[in-house]
């Protein structure tokens, strides 16, 4: 089910502004990568474009080439709508459909595709919801709407809907910056079980959850405000931590930046 | 902060509580509330003013009223004995709001999203100003140009609704003659609430959060995905709301309807016929010339279309209500 993610000299542009520089990397499968940097460093951007969503924004536009086991996501003959079906995607802010109960919100992917039989829908929603560890919190309550969860639980709902439809890869980005200590652990937990499932790359601003949680970690910086951020390095999560290899990394690191 | 000096001389009881002080107002604060409190209650006034002169008129005519007020296919507050009834007023305002509804709101609710969601940006301002201006034409210029342009031009197409769909009834023609009937008014009024319910609706849609539709998007929504699973569901009482006010416009209309309509009091189920009235429209036809009591009979004609429009607008509350806790507002 997981695919691996092959990153070659990407560029973005909000119009004619040069958001992130020529980037390659690769993400392996059943893993979780870790974006940290500075805020406008372009990580968010960049994750943005793994599964086409930073097009969707006014003026934005991408150069070079992602990598999705052997298919280029910009293939001119490639559709966007199909990348984000492969490719899912939770946000910063939980944002479960307000109108939708939490069953028809874990269900709503599934709809889309279309490719479903009435009887499998419940499984693959109480599937999901198991899989985000949120069945047994809602199980009496499924015809509620899902708006009216606490926060933590409402983004581990929209991780049960981005799972629902079976991604190869999933998206995070800063998936806890909106929940508390309690939720957050429950969701890095969730992390956890999940990368035996999918690839994982996660944005984040904490240092301890990148730790925590990731494989691998990338650090991304710019080289001033206004200039496109740039990839400094990728490497073990324990080696970045421990001993990068770039100054840079270190300083931001350790908290010594700017 | 104010300290209190006690006098050396006073006892060494416990000293008594200071006097509570008034909570310090400012005077902004307080004419701002005099003023909308008063504002408010203003509003009461009149609608209650309102109610009180129309049911006082009323009662004086519906009781010299020798006609059922409900029943009757006629309109002699004049003669001898009186006699008039609403039922050709009620069923005219009621159906000619119907066809304007039927037509206006899922063109308007078409205009808004093609303005807010797939326009690009250069035509979608110009084309949202010419929608706004649309509200600017006065009734009598709907009126003229309903009389002079659709009238004659609709008669092709009741003709052929009269062939192909006579068989319903209600476009069956049944008499020759010019399209002066109910369903040019509905498709007039169509035209004149459009604006009203189209920028209403269009503000609602611009306002639907952008990690609503993201969360569309990212799960592999195409654009109309989008709009069904975010877009109209957050609009969803912004739109019941225009189309209320679109209905109140519809409803009150009265010099476009007068312009257009060849009144009469003969009832016919038959859209297509000539004939049939409104309440606005017979209100505005026949109050120059009648007397006292024609007067406070068409007072109770206003009357019944005053408590329609309430009604109206009772059921859109409930409506939104309903399902307050899906609505989105919660989010």
């Amino acid at each position: 089910m997981a695919k691996r993610i092959d990153v070659s000299g990407l560029s973005a542009f909000y119009g004619t502004h040069k958001a992130i520089d020529d980037i390659s990397m690769t993400v392996e499968p059943r893993s979780v990568t870790a974006f940290i940097g500075p805020s406008g460093c372009g990580k968010s951007t960049f994750l943005r474009t793994l599964n086409r969503m930073h097009e969707v924004t006014p003026g934005g536009r991408v150069e070079g080439k992602v990598l999705l086991d052997d298919e280029n996501l910009y293939d001119s003959h490639v559709d966007p709508v199909s990348v984000r079906r492969t490719v899912g995607m939770v946000f910063q802010r939980p944002n479960p459909f307000p109108t939708m109960s939490i069953y028809d919100n874990v269900a709503a992917g599934l709809r889309l595709n279309g490719s479903y039989k009435k009887n499998e829908l419940s499984d693959v929603v109480e599937k999901s919801l198991r899989g985000a560890n949120l069945w047994n919190e809602v199980k009496d309550r499924l015809n509620k709407p899902g708006s009216g969860l606490s926060g933590g639980q409402q983004q581990r709902l929209c991780i049960a809907r981005a799972i629902a439809v079976e991604p190869q890869v999933l998206l995070m980005d800063e998936p806890c910056s909106a929940l508390d200590p309690i939720s957050t652990l429950a969701i890095e937990d969730l992390i956890g079980e999940l990368k035996e499932r999918f690839t994982i790359v996660i944005v984040t601003h904490n240092m301890q959850q990148a730790a925590r949680v990731s494989d691998r970690t990338a650090f991304f910086n710019l080289a001033a405000v206004g200039q496109p951020g740039k990839l400094i390095e990728i490497d073990e999560t324990e080696r970045i931590f421990a001993n990068p290899s770039v100054q840079a990394t270190e300083d931001y690191i350790s908290g010594r930046f700017g | 902060m104010t300290t209190t000096v006690i006098p050396p001389d006073s006892p060494p009881s416990p000293p008594p509580p200071p006097p509570a002080k008034a909570t310090p107002t400012r005077p902004g604060d307080k004419i701002f509330r005099g003023l909308s409190r008063g504002s408010g209650i203003l509003l009461l006034v009149v609608m209650a003013s309102i109610a009180a002169f129309l049911t006082f008129r009323a009662a004086i005519a519906i009781s010299g009223n020798e006609g059922n007020f409900f029943t009757t296919f006629d309109w002699d507050p004049a003669g001898n004995p009186p006699v008039f009834g609403i039922a050709v007023l009620l069923y005219g305002t009621v159906v000619s709001s119907v066809i304007a509804m039927v037509i206006a709101v899922p063109v308007a609710v078409g205009i808004a999203l093609f303005i807010s969601h797939y326009a690009p940006r250069r035509l979608a301002s110009p084309l949202a100003y010419v929608v706004d201006l649309l509200a600017a034409v006065p009734s009598i210029i709907y009126g003229i140009w309903g009389a002079l342009f659709l009238v004659p031009y609709l008669g092709g197409l009741n003709s052929w609704l009269d062939s192909y769909l006579g068989w319903t009834l209600i476009f069956d023609k049944t008499e020759i003659g010019p399209a002066r009937n109910l369903f040019t008014v509905g498709i007039l009024l169509a035209i004149m609430i459009l604006p009203i319910v189209t920028s209403v609706s269009r503000e609602v849609f611009l306002q639907v959060p952008k990690m609503n539709e993201e969360a569309a998007l990212a799960l592999g929504a195409t654009r109309w995905e989008v709009i069904r699973l975010s877009v109209l569901p957050f609009g969803r009482s912004g739109v019941i709301s225009a189309s209320m006010l679109g209905l109140g416009r519809a409803l009150g209309e009265t010099m476009a309807v007068a312009t257009v309509l060849s009144p009469s009091f003969l009832f016919s189920g038959h859209l297509l016929d000539a004939g049939g009235g409104t309440f606005a429209q017979n209100i505005a036809a026949k109050f120059d010339e009648a007397n006292e009591f024609g007067r406070d009979a068409l007072i109770a004609s206003g009357l019944v279309l005053f408590v329609l429009t309430l009604l109206v607008n009772g059921a859109a509350r409930l409506i939104i209500a309903r399902r307050k806790e899906y609505s989105g507002a919660n989010a």
